[in-house]
């Protein structure tokens, strides 16, 4: 019974940290319909960074540089590598998006040696606590607070504010929203830093659980949170949040027996063929139809 | 004017016996061991895997990321078949079994076929599964069937990795102790004549109706394009190929493992593609030997120490040239050439007007 309430618990915690990252995901795709392969490889960047920032200064002033370092990191590609590419056919961004991810794999890989990188344990997060009788990490029990915390606030800002205003009207149409005098370019990198921004959150609690940093280690997390926010409906936040919970939670059960432990991340991508095939819009999605 | 076209027909021809000529000398002189020895035989194999995607994704206009997972099929089809049955035992240590007579052998497939029919036979297991995976994939538009096949691919691997199945894949060890080449030239042959298979299709009427669909779906349609019909023979083709190409890249490393054939693998094919020029079949090739060229050897020096003092050292060869890529990636879309086709006529002409061009500017002077 413990080893459920183990693997339930890891699985409700990997889903809040997937759920970090399908934001970005989500709210990327919603305006500017182009799936970001970099930026798992943004979380994975924010990772390495922090750890490189550790051994230079303090935890504490290391965790706000590195959130300055990625939210940089997100603004920048999206400036250097989308941006020239806003009238080129879709697929050439999304060539473009695969060219990052290469390059900040090997760059990572450059920098690190290859080695796997041991990610710092930060006070009090890392404890060990006890709940229902199954010993974790604290991380575990902050991890879905805080992402249904973020989460809330998200959504206000996309609610109430005006900048939200922009981002929903853009998401609904691009060309029209310039019409009406919307700054695009703005917009735009306003959802980088934001989905940046809780990509790094995210890293920061991933690596908490897990503790090691390779290059390749952001390519996997970006798949599955890409496939939590399809299925929880692509451009709608609750939507990539249920669905990141529901991944983290299945994955986890998966790992849990020895057979078939080898199909968790396979099962992410069988998951993700049903749900495009039985209803390619997803959970939340809202219909759209091609116009000639 | 026609006899000038038949000539520069001539003239290609040779180009092409010229380079074949080249090879067989390369395999005279090159030990075996010689980086460009390996660079050819890689080259080669990454063309075929190069045009194939191409095939797919530059002239049907089906983004699809499934490629690796289709030479997965191909790379496992032909090692199983032709590992010899005395090996096996070695091959297989974690999964052997005992047959009818009692006697331990290892795994479950006890058939060793040639190595052409093995080959054969890796390009049409990938081409089925292919069938049976287009069905609901290439029902799904650019970026869902993007991420859809990409899924595919992962699946596959997680299966071939996947206990259960080990009698037939050895789970997550390695295959080897089947036969390769240890010579360029098959791998040329091979290659070359599967690219010329996928050019003359593309020069068909399926061809005129895979660009139609590219250019436009809705059009193509009421044309009388069968959609569904002409997507699934570009996919399942274009898997075919995939698998022989899978199956040479088994022979290429000597033995064979699901690992390496990640999403990695696919996006290197990819920028293959796109360096070339997308929709370009000798673009795919010359972009496949110099990438591979570049990776292995040209940029090596990058990976030596004190070459830039505290900058080079193991791993800069790859930034370098990842940034290249972006370069290319940002700058130069239509990469090496477009959507055009090699050609001693069109080099000729290309030079013509180059040469008039800069005539014309002395004469304004």
């Amino acid at each position: 019974m413990n080893l459920t309430i183990d693997h339930i618990l890891a699985g409700i915690s990997a889903g809040g940290q997937y759920a970090l990252i399908a934001i970005g995901y989500t709210m990327v795709y919603g305006i500017l319909r182009l799936i970001n392969f970099a930026h798992g490889d943004v979380f994975m960047a924010s990772g390495l960074i922090i750890v490189y920032l550790t051994t230079a200064m303090p935890l504490q002033y290391a965790i706000p540089v590195v959130v300055i370092a990625t939210v940089l990191l997100g603004f920048l590609i999206e400036r250097a590598a989308y941006k020239p590419l806003r009238q080129a056919p879709r697929m050439s961004v999304m060539i473009s998006a695969i060219g990052v991810s290469y390059l900040i794999q090997n760059l990572a890989l450059y920098i690190t040696g290859g080695l796997p990188q041991t990610y710092p344990s930060i006070p009090w997060v890392s404890d060990s606590v006890e709940i229902f009788g199954a010993i974790t990490k604290r991380v575990t029990v902050i991890t879905p607070i805080l992402t249904l915390i973020l989460v809330v606030l998200l959504v206000v800002l996309i609610r109430y504010t005006k900048i939200g205003m922009a981002m929903r009207a853009v998401s609904k149409d691009f060309e029209t929203s310039q019409l009406m005098g919307i700054k695009i370019n703005k917009v735009i990198s306003t959802t980088f830093i934001i989905g940046s921004f809780l990509a790094c959150i995210g890293s920061l609690l991933y690596f908490t659980s897990y503790q090691s940093v390779t290059p390749t280690s952001g390519a996997m997390p970006g798949l599955k949170a890409f496939v939590a926010a399809v299925f929880g409906g692509i451009g709608s936040i609750p939507g990539a949040v249920v669905g990141a919970f529901v991944i983290g939670i299945c994955e986890n059960i998966i790992k849990s027996s020895t057979d078939f432990s080898i199909f968790s991340d396979a099962f992410t991508f069988a998951l993700l063929i049903i749900v495009l095939c039985v209803k390619p819009t997803g959970l939340f999605g809202e219909k759209t139809t091609d116009k000639v | 004017m026609k006899n000038k076209k038949i000539v520069y027909k001539a003239i290609d021809i040779a180009l092409i016996v010229v380079l074949f000529a080249l090879v067989f000398l390369a395999d005279q002189f090159l030990p075996s061991y010689d980086i460009k020895f390996k660079v050819l035989q890689k080259g080669a194999v990454f063309a075929l895997v190069a045009v194939s995607m191409n095939l797919l994704n530059g002239f049907t206009g089906l983004f699809s990321l499934g490629q690796a997972g289709f030479m997965l099929l191909g790379a496992y089809t032909y090692a199983i078949f032709t590992i010899p049955n005395e090996s096996r035992l070695a091959v297989y240590k974690y999964y052997t079994m005992t047959n009818a007579a009692g006697e331990e052998v290892g795994g479950l497939v006890q058939t060793v076929l040639p190595m052409g029919i093995a080959i054969i036979l890796a390009g049409v297991v990938a081409a089925v599964f292919a069938y049976f995976i287009g069905l609901p994939v290439l029902r799904l538009k650019s970026d869902y069937l993007a991420i859809a096949s990409l899924g595919f691919a992962e699946i596959l691997r997680a299966i071939c990795q996947w206990k259960g199945l080990g009698t037939l894949t050895n789970g997550s060890n390695q295959l080897r102790m089947y036969p390769y080449f240890n010579s360029i030239m098959p791998y040329f042959l091979i290659a070359g004549l599967c690219i010329a298979i996928i050019a003359l299709l593309i020069k068909s009427t399926y061809g005129r109706a895979f660009k139609a669909i590219r250019d436009d779906e809705i059009a193509a349609e009421a044309m009388g394009i069968n959609l569904a019909k002409h997507k699934m023979i570009s996919f399942v083709t274009s898997s075919f190929f995939a698998g022989v190409g899978g199956a040479l890249f088994a022979m290429y490393q000597n033995t064979i493992q699901a690992k390496p054939f990640t999403t990695t693998l696919t996006y290197e094919i990819l920028l293959i593609v796109v360096i070339g020029g997308i929709g370009s079949i000798s673009g795919s090739v010359f972009a496949s030997f110099l990438y591979i060229a570049c990776s292995e050897w040209w940029l090596r020096f990058l990976d030596t120490d004190g070459v830039i003092p505290g900058l080079t050292r193991n791993g800069f060869r790859l930034v370098v040239f990842s940034a290249a890529i972006m370069v290319i990636v940002l700058f130069f879309r239509r990469g090496i050439m477009g959507d055009k086709e090699f050609s001693t006529e069109r080099l000729v002409k290309g030079a013509k007007n180059l040469g008039s061009r800069f005539s014309k500017k002395k004469e304004v002077k």
